[in-house]
């Protein structure tokens, strides 16, 4: 699916990176815990975390994310969007919470990425 | 690439929103480099959460790069407080860090495993009350 498929899933508001929807997505990961996005992700690129702070951008960086959803309709802060917009990073919300999100993107088809899932 | 690329870059310890900026600037320069992506990852991971340490435990330091054929050497800097117990640190789960950056999406005690994890090679050598060195490698093959 494409990250504009994770928009329509979710009812997603975006705040940068609509030149960037088309991009081929094939896995995600929920977490508020940046310590653990770095230690457990590989390869997922939809991050959906209900914090709010440039470091989430930072981290979605770090593993070549290419789309980060806040949850609860959480917002972004004008320094994330521009730092976002600078690493072609797509920002997002969705009203939904963090288990109603994931459990959204798994019924349309998207995984963890893990090999559990197979 | 035959030659060594040597980068630096001073750490500010004020501004913990800033944490991180060395990392990425990092993973540009070896990207342009032509270092494989996987190794690039590896030494963005390491060097990013060296680097969140800096801010969140010591007021930032210094990090030193060197990019040669074979390997990619790290070194971290600082002048903070200093690791009373270098081995307990280095458990997974043990944290120091005070709620605020918890609040941040840090401070679980993922810090130092997660540069383990990530590194080939690691050493710490830290004096309490003067600061700590953090040495990492990361091989290119």
């Amino acid at each position: 699916m494409t990250i504009s498929d994770v928009k329509k899933a979710l009812n997603c508001k975006v705040f940068c990176g609509e030149d960037l929807m088309d991009q081929e997505i094939h896995s995600a990961c929920g977490s508020d815990m940046m310590s653990d996005v770095l230690a457990y992700v590989k390869d997922q690129s939809v991050l959906l975390t209900g914090l709010v702070n440039p470091q989430v951008v930072r981290t979605a960086d770090m593993m070549d994310m290419l789309c980060i959803v806040f949850v609860r309709g959480k917002e972004p802060d004008q320094m994330m969007i521009n730092l976002a917009q600078s690493r072609g990073i797509v920002l997002m919300n969705t009203s939904l919470r963090m288990f109603d999100a994931c459990g959204a993107l798994w019924d349309s088809g998207l995984r963890g990425g893990h090999k559990s899932d197979e | 690439m035959n030659n060594t690329v040597k980068l630096h870059y001073i750490v500010d310890g004020e501004d913990f929103t800033r944490a991180g900026e060395a990392s990425a600037d990092v993973k540009k320069n070896l990207r342009k480099l032509g270092v494989p992506p996987d190794v690039i990852r590896k030494v963005a991971i390491a060097l990013y959460e060296g680097e969140i340490n800096m801010v969140i435990h010591a007021n930032g330091g210094v990090i030193d790069v060197e990019v040669s054929p074979e390997c990619i050497s790290m070194a971290l800097k600082d002048q903070g407080k200093g690791i009373e117990d270098v081995e307990k640190a280095m458990q997974e789960g043990y944290s120091t860090a005070p709620d605020e950056v918890r609040s941040l999406g840090f401070g679980a005690g993922m810090g130092l495993p997660n540069m383990k994890k990530y590194t080939d090679s690691m050493k710490i050598e830290s004096t309490v009350g003067v600061g700590t060195n953090v040495y990492m490698t990361v091989s290119i093959s």
